[in-house]
């Protein structure tokens, strides 16, 4: 078709023509955790401690992300308190004077340690919860004593006055609480409430029967999220997301495959997400072998999937191309072996009807029992 | 000035102040400044970055008014509504907070 390009559309292509500046560094400092929730994003295979990077490389990785353009660096896992230098990789973090975030389980922090990283300029803390009573949470983090733990910790954080989040992944298990999940956080001072669907990836997909909410729940949850983000301006922001199975069209996962932001992995590898070492045809490289910024501009597994230049149809004649990118590569590559394919979370995949039957039929399944995260 | 009409519903007395975990930064690669707050990133312009400048934990809203009427020789009640509706929206995604 020889349509004429409006404007906005030349000017998009033209962006999106040039290497993004990142705005963000998801840095997996460890993949050790005390917690063993059944849908954790880190990969099957984990890294053990003997293979992860030393204090001087992170730092050092730290000022190279800075120096390219990244803005927000979150420091998680596994649970980065697990790490003896973490107060030494926050210090490197701030002054490298990038905005520091810690993605934590609470567990395995002391008030004197937290004292200690408020005291060198902890920016943000996102605090995960499994549910909102002691019971269920333990039994879905398989550590007992976690919630508890939680509550200690999200207190020593609204008296230091460092802003919170609270990370709630949301299940079959634990979604009916919604409400309470909100309330929950409120109660704690949080300002942000990410309501996380679960990523039905790795654990969580080894789990998904266990874990797959059911389209009422799902319906429900929506109409929960928007009723109290009306009540709570001002007070909570809901992050929330209606998860795959029931929407017509894909998330725009990570903002665009190596646009906005990167990860790096524990022993060094540079991830356009965390999910990325799931498309096998993929090879990735070390911050120990090449500068992150190289990494970042020529590598290739960020080139191959960079803009929209790499689609295929329907996504290369979509109109929503540059809205959501195709959506998720890892789980196209998951369903048809070609992470090039839309995503089948898309109304215009093939396997878009395949993918939502197979997603209620989880949800119906009543099969409670977990197969926990193991290193 | 009062609260609600034009200034978004800003109070004379308000002081606005960026917490604790919001913080400015100038970024040298993307040539312009930026408010960092969690999750968060807002490209700011002119207009935001003064308003945000202007904020030191001292000045009340008509204090921050004045101050920016003042630096910019511009109308008063144009830069109250201005401010208002900037500062109202911050403090609605909770970028902002008032004493």
């Amino acid at each position: 078709m020889n349509v004429p390009l409006k404007n906005a559309e030349q000017d998009m292509r033209a962006a999106l023509a040039r290497t993004p500046v990142p705005m963000a560094m998801l840095a997996e400092l460890t993949h050790r955790c005390p917690l063993k929730c059944p849908y954790c994003s880190n990969p099957l295979e984990m890294i053990r401690k003997s293979r992860e990077l030393d204090t001087e490389t992170w730092i050092d990785v730290f000022h190279q992300a800075a120096a390219m353009g990244v803005l927000h660096v979150h420091l998680s896992g596994g649970e980065p308190a697990s790490r003896r230098d973490l107060p030494e990789l926050l210090t490197g973090a701030r002054e490298a004077d990038l905005y520091t975030n810690l993605i934590t389980s609470g567990v395995g922090l002391t008030a004197a340690k937290f004292a200690d990283l408020a005291e060198r300029g902890l920016d943000h803390v996102q605090l995960s919860i499994q549910g909102v009573d002691g019971g269920t949470a333990d039994r879905i983090g398989g550590y007992k004593g976690g919630f508890e733990k939680k509550m200690e910790v999200a207190d020593w954080i609204a008296k230091e006055g460092i802003p919170l989040t609270i990370n709630a992944v949301m299940h079959r298990q634990n979604l009916d609480r919604l409400a309470d999940t909100i309330d929950l956080s409120v109660k704690l001072g949080a300002r942000r409430l990410e309501v996380a669907h679960t990523q039905y990836h790795g654990w969580a997909y080894k789990n998904r029967t266990a874990l797959m909410p059911t389209m009422g729940q799902v319906k429900r949850g929506g109409e929960i999220v928007a009723e109290a983000r009306e009540r709570l301006k001002g007070t909570l922001v809901i992050d929330y997301v209606t998860p795959d199975h029931l929407a017509d069209f894909p998330k725009p996962c990570m903002g665009g495959w190596a646009r906005v932001g990167l990860n790096v992995t524990p022993e060094g590898k540079v991830l356009p997400c965390h999910a990325a070492e799931t498309i096998t045809t993929l090879e990735f490289e070390n911050v120990k072998d090449r500068p992150l910024t190289e990494i970042w501009d020529k590598g290739d597994a960020f080139r191959a999937y960079r803009g929209v230049d790499w689609m295929q149809d329907p996504c290369q004649s979509c109109d929503r191309q540059a809205k959501d990118f195709g959506g998720c590569r890892c789980q196209a590559f998951a369903w048809t072996g070609d992470a090039a394919a839309v995503d089948p979370a898309c109304s215009k995949s093939p396997l878009h009807g395949e993918m939502r039957a197979a997603a209620i039929a989880d949800g119906e399944v009543q099969a409670d029992e977990f197969e926990y995260r193991l290193m | 000035m009062g609260a609600g009409a034009g200034t978004g519903g800003m109070n004379a007395a308000d002081i606005p102040f960026l917490p604790r975990g919001v913080r400015v930064k100038e970024c040298k690669i993307r040539e312009g400044w930026f408010l960092l707050a969690p999750e968060r990133a807002v490209k700011l312009d002119q207009v935001g970055a003064h308003i945000l400048g202007a904020l030191d934990g001292q000045r009340d809203f008509a204090g921050v008014v004045a101050h920016l009427a003042a630096k910019f020789d511009a109308p008063v009640e144009r830069i109250e509504t201005d401010a208002g509706k900037f500062l109202t929206d911050m403090i609605n995604r909770r970028m902002v907070e008032v004493a």
